[in-house]
C-alpha cells in the first residue's frame, strides 16, 4: 500500500511542479488556460494506468545475483507479513517485513531450497506466515468448505429438478357449467 | 420438505448467532497471530551485552533450573514504557530474573531509557539488526516471554503485559503452580 503510494507522489509531483500547481496564485493573475490544464490532467490518469503497484522491497535490499532475486520475489510474494494481516512481506514496508525479507535472501545466498525458506518462517511464525495455508487436518474447512457447499447445493438443485420432471403434467379439469357461467358473465361485465 | 425450507433461514441466524456470541463471550482475539514458541525449547540466543562491560548473553542464561522471562524493549516504543512498571514490580518484590533485550535500539538509547526508568534486568543484551528477534518470532515490541527452568517456552505476550497478565499467569508461573 504504502509502496504504490509513495509511486504516486513520485509520478505526480515533477508534473505538478512544472505547471506550479500547490503554490498558491495571487487571484489578479489570470488563471491557465482550461485546456492545458484538463490536458495535463488527462496525461495523468493516462499514464497513471499504466503503473504497477510498488514493492516495498529497496534497492538496497536486492541480491547482485538475478536468479536469487527473483526466487526471493518469488517467496517474498506468499509470505505474510506478521504484523499487517493480509499483506506480503514484500508489499509491506513494516520492520518486521524487511527483517523477514532480508533473512529469505540470506537463507538463499546460503543455499537453502525455496522449501528451506518456507519452513524456516513456519519454524518461527507458524502457518500464519504463510499466505496460503497448507492442506491439512486444521485446515480442511478452509480448503474443502466451500467446494462441499457447493456440491450439496448443487446435489439438491439436480434432486429437485429430477422430481418435478418425474412428476406427470396434469391437465387441469374443465369447467364445469356454473364456472362457465361465471367466467362469461366476468368476462362480460 | 417444505416446512424444512422455511426452518432453515431461521437455523442459520441460529448458527450465526451462536456464532456471534463465543466469539464476542470466549475471550477469543481475532486479530491474534499466536505463537509457535509455546511449548518449545526457546530459541537460540547470543546476542552482546546491553549494558558496558558485561558478559554477552548465552543459551546457557535461559538453562538455570529457574523460571526466566526475556522481554523485548526499545527506548522508542510506547507500550513498553507502559509495562515497565510492572517487570520493575516483578523483579523488586518477586525477585524475578528478567532478561531484557533492546530491539532495534541505539546502545545508547536504550541505556538512557533504562537510566530513567529504572533497570529491572539482570541481564540486558542488544539486538540491534533484529536477527535474533526474528530467530525468536518477533513481531514487535513489546514482546514477552516465559520460560522455564529447562529453557522451555510456555508462554509469548505479543504486546504489553498487563496487571492482569501478571497475577493471572506470571506470578503462578513464577512460583511453580503453573506449568
Amino acid at each position: 500500500m504504502i509502496g504504490s503510494r509513495r509511486l504516486f507522489f513520485m509520478f505526480l509531483s515533477p508534473l505538478g511542479e512544472r505547471s506550479g500547481e500547490g503554490v498558491r496564485r495571487p487571484l489578479t493573475q489570470p488563471l491557465p488556460l482550461a485546456g492545458e490544464r484538463s490536458l495535463k490532467g488527462w496525461l495523468c490518469v493516462f499514464l497513471l494506468l499504466f503503473t504497477l503497484p510498488a514493492l516495498a522491497v529497496e534497492p538496497s535490499e536486492i541480491l547482485p545475483d538475478p536468479a536469487l532475486e527473483s526466487r526471493a520475489r518469488e517467496i517474498g510474494r506468499s509470505l505474510r507479513c506478521v504484523v499487517c494481516q493480509n499483506q506480503s512481506i514484500d508489499d509491506s514496508s513494516a520492520e518486521v517485513a524487511r527483517d523477514m525479507r532480508r533473512a529469505v535472501r540470506e537463507r538463499l545466498t546460503a543455499g537453502d531450497s525455496d522449501r528451506d525458506v518456507f519452513a524456516f518462517m513456519v519454524a518461527r511464525y507458524g502457518d500464519y506466515v504463510l499466505l496460503k495455508p497448507p492442506f491439512k487436518a486444521g485446515t480442511l474447512v478452509l480448503w474443502l468448505g466451500a467446494p462441499l457447499v457447493l456440491l450439496v447445493a448443487g446435489a439438491a438443485l439436480l434432486v429437485a429438478a429430477r422430481r418435478r420432471r418425474a412428476q406427470p403434467i396434469v391437465p387441469p379439469k374443465p369447467l364445469d357449467e356454473e364456472e362457465r357461467r361465471r367466467l362469461d358473465a366476468l368476462l362480460k361485465g | 420438505m417444505r416446512r424444512l425450507l422455511f426452518i432453515l433461514p431461521l437455523l442459520t441466524l441460529a448458527l450465526m448467532a451462536g456464532f456471534f456470541a463465543w466469539s464476542l463471550t470466549s475471550g477469543r482475539d481475532p486479530a491474534s497471530i499466536g505463537s509457535v514458541m509455546v511449548g518449545r525449547p526457546a530459541p537460540k540466543l547470543d546476542l552482546p551485552a546491553l549494558r558496558p562491560g558485561e558478559a554477552p548473553l548465552t543459551d546457557a542464561d535461559l538453562r538455570t533450573g529457574k523460571p526466566v522471562i526475556v522481554n523485548f524493549f526499545a527506548s522508542w516504543c510506547t507500550p513498553c514504557l507502559a509495562e515497565h512498571p510492572l517487570f520493575t514490580r516483578l523483579a523488586e518484590r518477586e525477585g524475578a530474573t528478567i532478561i531484557g533485550i533492546a530491539w532495534k535500539n541505539k546502545r545508547d538509547d536504550a541505556l538512557a531509557w533504562l537510566k530513567k526508568l529504572g533497570d529491572p534486568f539482570k541481564l540486558a543484551g542488544l539486538d540491534l539488526d533484529a536477527r535474533t528477534g526474528l530467530d525468536w518470532g518477533l513481531s514487535g515490541v513489546p514482546e514477552t516471554y516465559l520460560i522455564d527452568g529447562n529453557g522451555i517456552v510456555r508462554r509469548h505476550y505479543r504486546g504489553p503485559i498487563t496487571e492482569r497478565d501478571l497475577t493471572e499467569t506470571i506470578l503462578p508461573f513464577l512460583k511453580g503452580t503453573v506449568k
